[in-house]
């Protein structure tokens, strides 16, 4: 069994829950589609597929950090800058 | 080289939730609203951490004054790469009567009972947009001020800081220990990621009263009340240029 992979895999869920909380179109939203993201490649068993989808997890997590940055700074520059 | 930095961290209402006004217009709707740290404290514990990770200060210090939710906005800030905490606790009528006096005095306490040598702030908070907390404890302490730092570089004694003013950049030297207040350009703040929050649960937040410090709190200010801004007017298309000078004449601009 991947068991060392499964403690990473369950990390991963567990850090894009908590970042999906602040998503814009609503914490729900992005909870059920993770769910049905890991869920859909749940029966997968090759290691180097479960390791090619952390990775493309990670750059999900890296993609909703820049998303909040970019939807904080572009709002407070709008509200406190004029341009 | 200074030692011991302190950053205040304000809990205010999420840049992103829409405002609502009390009815009786005594104040802005804050139970059950989503709260968080405000913008400008972020890039300002940002800087903090970016300076310990530099090895051009030692310590990072978050302090917040408010009622028990405010631990959250610290915890934040622990993740992000503070040290230690401090928790000024401030309820009830006090908490809705803290302003940037009342605040500067807590931490100007603080600075000479935790002898930092540089204080970091946001220059202003989201909600009340006073942008007068890290004015006041420079004047309160007595030591050079920094404001709208959109760069920041230690060197031996003093600081180097570019503000960000109206008619561009300006750059000055000032002597630490000083106080600096970040502006939107400073830094890209770091998102408090769950392994970060946990880590951070390691790390102390102290507890203190502002009368532990000597402070009173009492407000010179009393708000009398608290409008929602003038709806937007609709506004009138007309057809020919002599419409449009009818129309500003019956309006009395013409």
């Amino acid at each position: 069994m991947a068991n060392p992979l499964r403690a990473e895999v369950v990390r991963l869920y567990k850090n894009l829950l908590y970042l999906g909380r602040e998503y814009p179109k609503g914490g729900d939203y992005f909870r059920d589609r993770l769910r049905a993201a890991f869920t859909k490649n749940k029966s997968v068993e090759d290691p180097e597929q479960i390791k090619a989808m952390i990775a493309r997890g990670e750059y999900v997590v890296r993609e909703l950090e820049a998303l909040y940055y970019l939807r904080k700074y572009r709002a407070m520059k709008k509200r406190y800058y004029e341009e | 080289m200074p030692g011991r930095v302190l950053v205040g961290v304000k809990r205010v209402i999420d840049y992103a939730v829409k405002i609502r006004v009390k009815p009786d217009n005594s104040g802005v709707v804050t139970d059950g609203v989503k709260h968080s740290m405000n913008p400008f404290c972020e890039i300002a514990v940002e800087e903090a951490v970016k300076l310990k990770e530099k090895k051009l200060i030692k310590e990072v210090v978050a302090v917040s004054c408010g009622p028990q939710q405010s631990q959250e906005t610290i915890r934040t800030a622990l993740a992000m790469g503070a040290d230690r905490g401090i928790h000024v606790e401030v309820s009830g009528k006090d908490y809705e009567n803290l302003g940037p006096l009342q605040v500067s005095k807590i931490l100007a306490a603080l600075a000479k009972k935790e002898e930092a040598q540089l204080i970091i702030l946001g220059k202003q908070a989201i909600d009340d947009d006073c942008n007068q907390t890290g004015q006041m404890t420079a004047a309160l302490l007595d030591w050079p001020q920094g404001t709208f730092a959109s760069e920041v570089s230690l060197e031996e004694n003093q600081i180097k800081v570019v503000r960000e003013i109206d008619g561009g950049l300006e750059t000055i030297r000032i002597n630490t220990p000083a106080v600096l207040t970040a502006d939107l350009r400073l830094n890209t703040p770091r998102y408090a990621t769950l392994p970060n929050i946990m880590k951070a649960k390691k790390k102390k937040i102290a507890n203190v009263k502002p009368a532990d410090l000597g402070v009173d709190l009492t407000s010179r200010l009393e708000v009398l009340r608290v409008d929602e801004p003038p709806q937007r007017e609709a506004g009138m298309k007309v057809e020919t240029v002599e419409d449009l000078v009818g129309k500003l004449k019956d309006a009395g601009k013409v």
